[in-house]
């Protein structure tokens, strides 16, 4: 396992840990709140846009990681990795759409939306960085 | 863009982590420079050329 991670990386580890960390548990408090005492009006939004927060806080991370990496050619592969998750994300959502508009698969998105593709088109760039480059160090 | 780091670097008998330490960025920096898969920024380019002592034309040429 890499040691020497940038300081950068680190913040970003950190970040991404404590966010992770905030997303499950208000994933969990939103799903049992819901289930057993469900609000109403404008407090049924703000608990069931709770858990957003995090996910939308990760993607603020992966762009400071952009910023505060020193080190260019690293940088450089992140900007690569995050611009193919983004790709990544647009091509299966559009594609997904097309076949809902046609009736081909059930609406709705199974609970795999937008920042789930997008992480995992993360993990399919830093691939796609060592196929390319021959370089796999990416956050 | 070719360039003559490994070649300097083992004149001086530094390993990638040395110059890498010595330029302050990253092993895999250092090692997608010296193999042609990275062409530095100006900057990181002179910062090269100032660690060696040299210019950057005599580290960097066109292919």
């Amino acid at each position: 396992m890499r040691t020497n991670w940038s300081p950068a990386v680190r913040r970003y580890l950190k970040r991404l840990a404590v966010l992770m960390s905030a997303y499950i548990a208000l994933i969990f408090l939103a799903g049992y709140l819901f289930r057993h005492n469900p609000p109403h009006g404008l407090l049924a939004y703000g608990l069931a846009v709770l858990p957003a927060l995090p996910i939308i806080g990760v993607v603020w991370t992966a762009m400071r990681l952009l910023v505060e990496e020193t080190d260019e050619y690293m940088r450089m592969l992140f900007v690569r990795q995050n611009l193919f998750a983004t790709g990544f994300c647009l091509t299966i959502l559009t594609v997904w759409e097309f076949l809902q508009n046609y009736d081909l698969v059930a609406p709705g998105n199974g609970g795999f939306g937008a920042a789930f593709f997008w992480f995992m088109g993360l993990g399919v760039g830093a691939v796609f960085n060592r196929r390319a480059l021959g370089a796999g160090d990416c956050a | 863009m070719k360039n003559r780091l490994k070649v300097l670097r083992a004149e001086l008998n530094w390993s990638q982590q040395d110059l890498a330490g010595r330029l302050e960025v990253s092993r895999q920096s250092v090692n997608a420079i010296e193999t042609g898969r990275y062409d530095p920024s100006l900057p990181l380019a002179f910062r090269i050329a100032e660690v060696f002592g040299l210019t950057i034309e005599a580290i960097f040429h066109k292919d």
